[in-house]
């Protein structure tokens, strides 16, 4: 073998495998779900981050020159731009805010990136904008910085906004899902799917009306309060946004190989959002949240951890719903109270209403 | 929540389910067939078969509209969607959310729209005739289907249309009817059934009449059943009832809902404008002679099958694929060579794994794996 060849031998037996053969993206490849997994384990994964084996999380936690920070981004495509209960400007500010959090982070700063459609009413962006520097005020994250760019009418739905926040750890408490045990408990904040149903609704195509709204919020300070009351116990945490709960603990369920137990009737869900639900065929635990969290917490720590979010403002539904078994491995099985058992599976792209 | 907690209430179901043990005949196998997608989704949604004596079966029914629909008819409805109509308007495509991951040859509903193709999700067939009067520059489509639970609305939307003289508006129609599907079931030489769960939301429309022939002349007792754990728990303790005595008789257990005569409004309204085809394709079924409904030709101006030139695309199911005998009930969805492999939710080759009314969504979603392990203890034990 030339010199050359034995080098193109070493390149191409050492090139990052790339696993994602579809041939174009789908609008599943954004919904949260299997897709979403495979495009970013199949293709994002190998080419970006080499050959890491650390589970995908919702930031990434790193030290540089001794200093250790969390960092994390999220792009925002929401329509309609508003919404009962938030807009699209709240909505980037606090879901980069939770994603440091439920990574065991306190969101420091935050940098902006606004892609906006020529024609865009000014009045519409200085309310986004306003409604933006509220929400950093409440969540105490600094925005330090930005970018512009607008694209010719039509190319793009309004507004786009993308943040990219930096955080500073928590002490004493340290997310991983190979930590998590059999016997584990898992604890939900409060009731899910307002946002997801709400955002539905507000598209007006359904021609259904509810008093809903979404739950959009910083969920640091219930994050905060648990990891007083529980830090070292806590093993895993995440914001079930697109996909809802059912993807976010299907993705813990793979990620460490044992099974969750969901007790079905613990979950807690208002009436406005189960009745949508039954009404269009949907499953709340499919549903997207934007300010509630899950998580895995030591049993002996449970009820300390319960204890300290129902004394938290906004944590007074927080639940034990369900808990860290050997089987099913890898999946999730919810139970009901009537004996009747069902595998709840990730999400399949967008959840569609069901009519006939 | 009202109308639906009751029908799920612990102590009852646990009651009911006892009262099902006590009835069943142990020296017996019950095969039971569930006629309507809604009530295959509830039995796997709420775990029922941990409920039932392992020598009931419930074998899943025709009763799942996008199921049951030919590719063909997907193919020539997106075919459509491109063109304009003969005033040169381009066309929307408007369909429930059931159609919309409902794959064609060239890919579902979902996927065109991905590509940028103009396709809408309505709740009901008025959504789309509105959706036309706020568009007067396009032409709207709405893909109808489904079966005598949903054709009134369409009916109904399309007497509005006339009447309102909305000319950019027309239906694709593939309403089917459920008996003579039934029937068909029951003229397949492989079919064994007991007994059938007959359906909840049809029978609201068509009443409990229609089902007389069954027990006249196959002896086989059908009782209408509701959709929630209750309702479907009490509907196999009426049928074991009627097995034990040895009777068959049709029986109305979703009398809150279900007029015995059904609904005269709807029935007319359906009389108006749809008129049965001599013959329809049915996917996996394959043709059933007056299965199926057309639009009358009063309405020739609404219907895109007169208005447009329909290609009639005919596409055979893939070899491999099985989903006839799974809607006929002759196998169970994980019996089927593609079953999670080739076939899966996000990868469809068949309807059944696209709608959560489809026994093999269902059955993938909420039971394949719960099946997978317990045949792998069996199997090491």
């Amino acid at each position: 073998m030339t010199p050359a060849a034995v080098l193109r031998n070493i390149a191409e037996n050492t090139a990052p495998q790339v696993r994602f053969r579809e041939p174009q993206i789908e609008m599943a490849h954004g919904a949260g779900g299997k897709a979403s997994r495979r495009l970013v384990e199949g293709l994002f994964a190998p080419l970006l981050f080499g050959a890491s084996l650390e589970p995908l999380a919702d930031a990434a936690h790193l030290s540089i020159n001794g200093a250790k920070i969390a960092i994390t981004t999220d792009s925002f495509v929401v329509k309609p731009l508003s919404f009962p209960g938030g807009s699209i400007g709240e909505l980037a500010v606090n879901g980069t805010v939770n994603d440091l959090a439920v990574s065991g982070a306190r969101a420091e700063a935050m940098v902006v990136t606004f892609v906006l459609e020529a024609g865009l009413p000014t009045e519409l962006l200085e309310a986004e904008v306003r409604a933006m520097a509220n929400a950093a005020r409440k969540a105490g994250v600094k925005i330090t910085g930005g970018d512009t760019k607008v694209v010719e009418h039509g190319k793009a739905d309004r507004m786009y906004i993308t943040t990219t926040g930096i955080g500073s750890p928590l002490p004493g408490v340290r997310i991983d899902p190979r930590s998590v045990k059999r016997g584990d408990k898992v604890v939900l904040s409060g009731p899910i799917g307002d946002h997801g149903i709400t955002i539905l609704l507000a598209r007006g195509e359904l021609d259904l009306e509810a008093d809903l709204r979404s739950d959009t919020r910083s969920i640091l300070p219930l994050v905060e309060a648990m990891v007083a009351a529980a830090g070292p116990a806590i093993r895993w945490m995440r914001d079930p946004t697109r996909g809802g709960a059912a993807t976010s603990l299907n993705e813990l369920a793979r990620d460490c190989g044992l099974g969750i137990a969901l007790f079905e009737d613990n979950v807690p869900v208002r009436d406005a959002v189960r009745g949508a639900c039954e009404l269009l065929g949907l499953d709340p635990l499919h549903i997207a949240n934007e300010g509630q969290f899950l998580a895995v917490v030591a049993r002996e720590f449970a009820d300390a951890a319960i204890t300290a979010l129902h004394a938290t403002p906004g944590g007074e539904q927080a639940q034990i719903i369900g808990e860290v078994c050997d089987q099913p491995a890898g999946s999730v099985l919810a139970s009901t109270s009537y004996g009747g058992s069902r595998i709840v599976d990730m999400l399949v792209g967008d959840p569609l209403p069901r009519i006939c | 929540m009202r109308f639906v907690d009751e029908f799920r209430e612990p102590e009852l179901v646990t009651r009911t389910a006892d009262e099902i043990r006590r009835l069943a005949d142990p020296a017996r196998h019950y095969r039971f067939m569930e006629v309507c997608g809604g009530h295959t989704h509830a039995i796997y949604r709420f775990g029922l078969k941990d409920l039932l004596p392992s020598n009931i079966e419930l074998i899943h029914g025709p009763g799942c509209p996008v199921c049951v629909l030919p590719m063909g008819r997907v193919d020539d409805g997106l075919s459509l969607a491109p063109s304009n109509d003969s005033q040169q308007r381009e066309v929307i495509f408007a369909a429930f959310g059931d159609m919309m991951r409902v794959p064609g040859t060239t890919g579902s509903p979902l996927e065109h729209k991905a590509r940028g193709m103009d396709v809408r999700i309505v709740y009901s067939p008025s959504d789309a005739l509105k959706l036309a009067k706020a568009n007067p520059g396009k032409h709207v489509m709405f893909f109808a289907i489904g079966f005598e639970t949903t054709a009134p609305s369409t009916a109904l939307t399309l007497m509005r249309a006339k009447s309102e003289g909305v000319h950019n508006f027309s239906v694709f129609c593939n309403h089917v009817t459920i008996i003579p599907a039934i029937r068909a079931i029951l003229d397949s030489p492989d079919m064994r059934l007991d007994a059938f769960i007959g359906p909840g939301h049809v029978s609201t429309v068509i009443g409990c009449r229609p089902y007389e022939w069954i027990v006249q002349n196959e002896r086989k007792p059908i009782v209408i059943s509701g959709f929630e754990p209750l309702d479907m728990l009490q509907s196999i303790v009426m049928l074991l009832r009627q097995l034990n005595r040895g009777e068959a008789k049709v029986e109305n257990q979703y009398r809150r809902v279900v007029p015995w005569e059904g609904n005269r409004a709807a029935l007319r309204a359906m009389a108006e404008v749809f008129q049965l085809r001599p013959y329809f394709e049915w996917r996996g079924l394959g043709f059933i002679s007056q299965s199926a409904l057309r639009i009358r030709d009063a309405y020739a101006e609404w219907d895109t099958e007169q208005r447009f030139d329909v290609p009639g695309v005919r596409v055979t199911d893939p070899k491999a694929a099985q989903c006839g005998e799974v809607l006929k009930g002759v196998l169970k969805p994980h019996q089927c060579k593609l079953f999670g492999r080739e076939c899966t939710p996000e990868h469809p080759i068949g309807a059944l794994m696209v709608s959560s009314e489809g026994s093999c969504a269902a059955y993938y979603n909420y039971e394949h794996r719960k099946t997978a392990m317990v045949n792998i203890l069996s199997r090491t034990a």
